[in-house]
């Protein structure tokens, strides 16, 4: 029964997993091909490689002007045969021209990596291309950066007039990048012999660095947040297997963050055999294919954990904590000795690199997959615990075994379903924790006494507790990070826990009810 | 499990006279008198070794204190062990003197991180009885102020357990700091001298090792008389059936602050006795692991049995000196089966087999069914409260 609510499950991972793959874009060339070079462009050509200065500055300003990324080739083999001075002044044209021709790369980030290195380089001629470039620009953030290196580059250039214009725009689009340069102005406004443009100029720089600063802070604090969510999205989902286990049969799971290693391996090796054995082109579906690998992989160590050893210490919760933790000891080992100690799964395309939602505020989307995860794991887990006749068993149990046995509910089956299942929720965990670290056999070590904590604060037998828990667990580690840096900020929390279970010792939503021993 | 009284009440005193002796003269003369090459002769590395293993019995018989008698898993005893350790080792570090490689009088560490000056909480540890005191004070205020929070708010059980994980978790980290002046991930280490003897000298070796045995025999009387006296016979109920003192009219939590306070400041008492004889302490040794292994060395010799602590803590850390020099490998496996084994098939350790077959024996002998009388407590299940 359980099992098939966890295929349920699975299969709504699948499904969320899919919406995040969208169609591979086609790989472009690199830039349009050009009309043949003119006369003045075959001197010019000709000139560069010369060994009088301002011969060679002419032709490479010529160049420019003029020339295009179809000159590549031929300017390449003038610098294999030129001397170091000459490969020195050629090699900033060749970067701006092939520059140049990325504007109209088909793939944003390159337009927008182009972009940036046009605003660095500090070359006027680039503004007219910026600005051409950004009448057909359809994505936002190119556009941005585009609007930033021709402002940077307007700021750089000699006319005053442009130069307030430049930093206007500047502070108006709140780019970090120009902090140095409007730093460099206001400092040139505030010798004594600075003339009045400067000053003027200098203000107007000093009004863009503070909208820029400010912005600055509130981009680091949406960050921040988005951390510590994405922090406590990982305990969640680790918390969540271990607090149903810990409400059902009152046994912490210290092998619990070694099934998460079992989830990790599973992984890495649906990795390795499809780089083996399929076509390079379906590498991506790796990832997907290895969620029910490693949700079977945990539950399955998870079950054979329960009938082999938790079985026989019911009762004894002390005793099986020892006892896991030795389980814990032996898989980490035999992991280490197996693989060894630094293996990495490679993430699949969609979930690699990031989305920038506001200047200066990028989220990675591995994070924000972990963060979709542990949704869909806690939807999951609700209507498995509360919609389904397991879950209402599962609750029955929790709440008193005795009763429950009395009513002909197969206690110990529950348990070792719950289990399996619980286990499996920690190999789904170390499938994602895959794709913000290495997989490596202290991969469960890092997060499990947070997730301990977690639940301990959470208290047993409430959903909602565990994610408070995680919520408040994972947002403080960030918040206090800052400020305190990470060690005292998990001194200050275990401080914190501990004086919250002077006020609530069972933990946040205590389950209500009478009983001695 | 026992009650805790049976095993030291009838043969305990002649065996405990009898190991004492080993101990305390038969070792020290096997090293001193034989020539080197001769089969008796203990060597000076194997004597300091035993000697660290005497240490770790200590703590052991703490352990035992407060899991085997009272029934409280406390997962962070390696803390209390480190802040012992650590107190003697800030007192050797500033004996080195200008011995030290940098020839400052300030701690090689300390040279390398640019501290200029000896921050204040290192000031005391000049003199050797603050160092001595502080060892064993340190760690039982700390246990104290921890305790009395933890045990005021009735966490217990599973909750007592990983709150005191989490507290070795935050112990290692802060330790590993460099900033807090204690040596950062290499610790303390370097000692050249304690009250003016040479730790290179094997006499000083040896004196630390009879020490380490006299304050073992001396702990193991302390707790003897504990668990003799009428707060241990508290510390076995709360451990049995804690509502049921409650009712009794007894408070739990006095008497477990206690016995966490007392187990604290023998693990200090052990860290004080470690560091001049193993001449280093670092964080590595009062993390969760080291924390966690010091329970095994209970369970391996049988918990609720002062003796079983002792054997425990010594056979473990043999086993784990050997076997960790042919096998480095295969040490984890071991430990984490022993674990398995101990708590699914041994749960009273080795004293409990051996009991066992002395039973069997005395039956046999006499000749009669004597019915088994289970020796266990009622199991109720501690979860689902």
């Amino acid at each position: 029964m359980v099992i098939s609510l966890g295929r349920t499950l699975v299969a709504l991972g699948i499904v969320g997993l899919l919406l995040l793959f969208e169609p591979s874009r086609a790989i472009a060339a690199d830039g349009p091909v050009s009309a043949p070079p003119t006369a003045s462009v075959e001197q010019a050509l000709t000139q560069v490689a010369s060994e009088d200065e301002s011969i060679r500055q002419a032709a490479i300003r010529l160049l420019i002007e003029q020339g295009d990324a179809g000159l590549l080739p031929r300017l390449e083999a003038i610098r294999a045969n030129a001397s170091r001075s000459i490969r020195q002044a050629i090699k900033p044209l060749m970067d701006l021209l092939k520059n140049r021709a990325k504007l109209a790369s088909p793939d944003s980030d390159v337009r927008r990596s182009a972009a940036t290195d046009l605003g660095s380089s500090g070359n006027p001629s680039a503004i007219a291309w910026l600005d051409a470039a950004k009448v057909n620009e359809s994505n936002k953030w190119v556009r941005y950066t585009i609007e930033e290196s021709a402002a940077l580059l307007r700021l750089a250039s000699g006319d005053p007039s442009l130069k307030v214009a430049a930093a206007e725009k500047l502070g108006e689009l709140r780019s970090g990048n120009a902090v140095p340069a409007l730093k460099a102005l206001v400092e040139a406004g505030a010798v004594a012999e600075a003339t009045e443009q400067q000053k003027v100029l200098a203000k107007t720089a000093d009004a863009a660095i503070d909208r820029i600063e400010t912005w600055g802070d509130w981009a680091n604090a949406i960050e921040t947040i988005f951390r510590g969510i994405s922090l406590s999205s990982i305990l969640l989902i680790m918390s969540l297997g271990l607090a149903i286990v810990f409400g059902l049969m009152g046994v912490i799971n210290m092998a619990h963050g070694e099934l998460m290693m079992v989830g990790a391996y599973a992984t890495f090796v649906t990795q390795q055999c499809f780089t083996a054995w399929f076509p390079p082109d379906v590498f991506d579906w790796y990832f997907p294919v290895a969620l029910p690998v490693a949700f079977l992989a945990a539950a399955g160590s998870g079950f054979l954990l329960e009938t082999t050893v938790i079985r026989f210490l019911y009762g004894r919760p002390l005793e099986t904590m020892l006892a896991t933790w030795g389980v814990s000891l032996v898989l980490m080992q035999a992991a280490r000795v197996y693989f060894g100690d630094l293996t990495a799964v490679v993430a699949p395309g969609p979930l690699r690199g990031g989305a920038q939602v506001l200047v200066g505020v990028y989220l990675p989307y591995n994070r924000i997959f972990i963060i979709a995860l542990s949704i869909v794991c806690v939807l999951g887990i609700y209507f498995a615990l509360f919609k389904s006749n397991l879950g209402l068993r599962v609750r029955a149990v929790t709440q008193n075994r005795n009763m429950s046995a009395c009513l002909g509910i197969p206690t110990r089956k529950v348990d070792s379903y719950t289990f399996a299942f619980g286990s499996g929720l920690a190999g789904i965990a170390g499938w994602a924790l895959t794709m913000v670290g290495n997989v490596d056999p202290g991969l469960g070590q890092n997060y499990i006494v947070d997730a301990f904590m977690v639940v301990v604060t959470g208290g047993v037998g409430k959903l909602a507790g565990t994610i408070v828990a995680s919520l408040g667990i994972g947002g403080l580690n960030k918040l206090i990070e800052p400020g305190l840096g990470a060690v005292y900020g998990k001194v200050l929390i275990l401080v914190m826990v501990i004086l919250f279970l002077q006020w609530r010792p069972s933990g946040l939503f205590a389950m209500k009810g009478r009983d001695a021993d | 499990m026992s009650d805790g009284t049976t095993d030291t009440n009838r043969s305990g005193g002649l065996g405990f006279a009898v190991v004492g002796a080993i101990l305390l003269v038969v070792m020290p003369l096997l090293n001193l008198l034989p020539p080197e090459d001769s089969w008796f002769h203990l060597s000076d590395f194997s004597l300091n070794r035993f000697g660290k293993f005497l240490a770790f019995a200590i703590l052991a018989l703490g352990l035992d204190l407060i899991w085997g008698y009272t029934g409280i898993l406390s997962l962070g005893q390696g803390v209390f062990f480190g802040l012992g350790a650590y107190c003697m080792g800030m007192h050797m570090m500033l004996t080195i003197g200008k011995e030290s490689v940098y020839g400052s009088d300030m701690p090689d560490f300390m040279v390398w991180n640019q501290v200029k000056e000896l921050p204040f909480f290192w000031k005391p540890f000049y003199s050797f009885p603050a160092a001595v005191i502080g060892a064993l004070l340190v760690p039982m205020a700390f246990a104290l102020v921890f305790g009395f929070f933890a045990f005021r708010s009735r966490i217990k059980g599973v909750y007592f357990a990983i709150i005191t994980q989490a507290l070795a978790l935050a112990a290692w980290l802060v330790f590993n700091r460099n900033d807090t002046n204690l040596g950062g991930t290499n610790g303390l280490t370097d000692f050249k001298q304690v009250l003016g003897y040479r730790l290179s000298e094997p006499g000083t070796q040896r004196a630390l090792y009879v020490i380490t045995v006299l304050c073992l025999g001396a702990s193991y009387l302390l707790c003897q008389w504990i668990i003799r006296s009428r707060a241990g016979r508290v510390l076995v109920a709360v451990r049995d059936s804690e509502k049921r003192v409650v009712f009794s009219g007894y408070t739990p939590a006095n008497y477990k602050l206690f016995v966490f306070v007392v187990s604290a400041g023998l693990a200090g008492l052990a860290g004080l006795l470690y560091a001049p004889q193993v001449g280093i302490i670092t964080p590595a040794q009062i993390g969760v692991l080291p924390s966690l292994e010091m329970v095994i060395w209970v369970a391996v010799g049988g918990r609720g049995s002062l003796a079983g602590a002792v054997i425990g803590a010594v056979s473990v850390n043999y086993g784990r000196s050997v076997l960790t020099n042919y096998f480095p490998e295969l040490w984890p496996f071991m430990l984490g089966g022993l674990f398995v084994l101990v708590v699914l098939l041994f749960p009273d350790g080795m004293v409990g087999m051996i009991r066992k077959g002395k039973d069997l024996l005395t039956r046999r002998k006499a000749g009669e069914e004597k019915p088994i009388v289970p020796n266990q407590k009622v199991v109720v299940p501690e979860g689902k409260r």
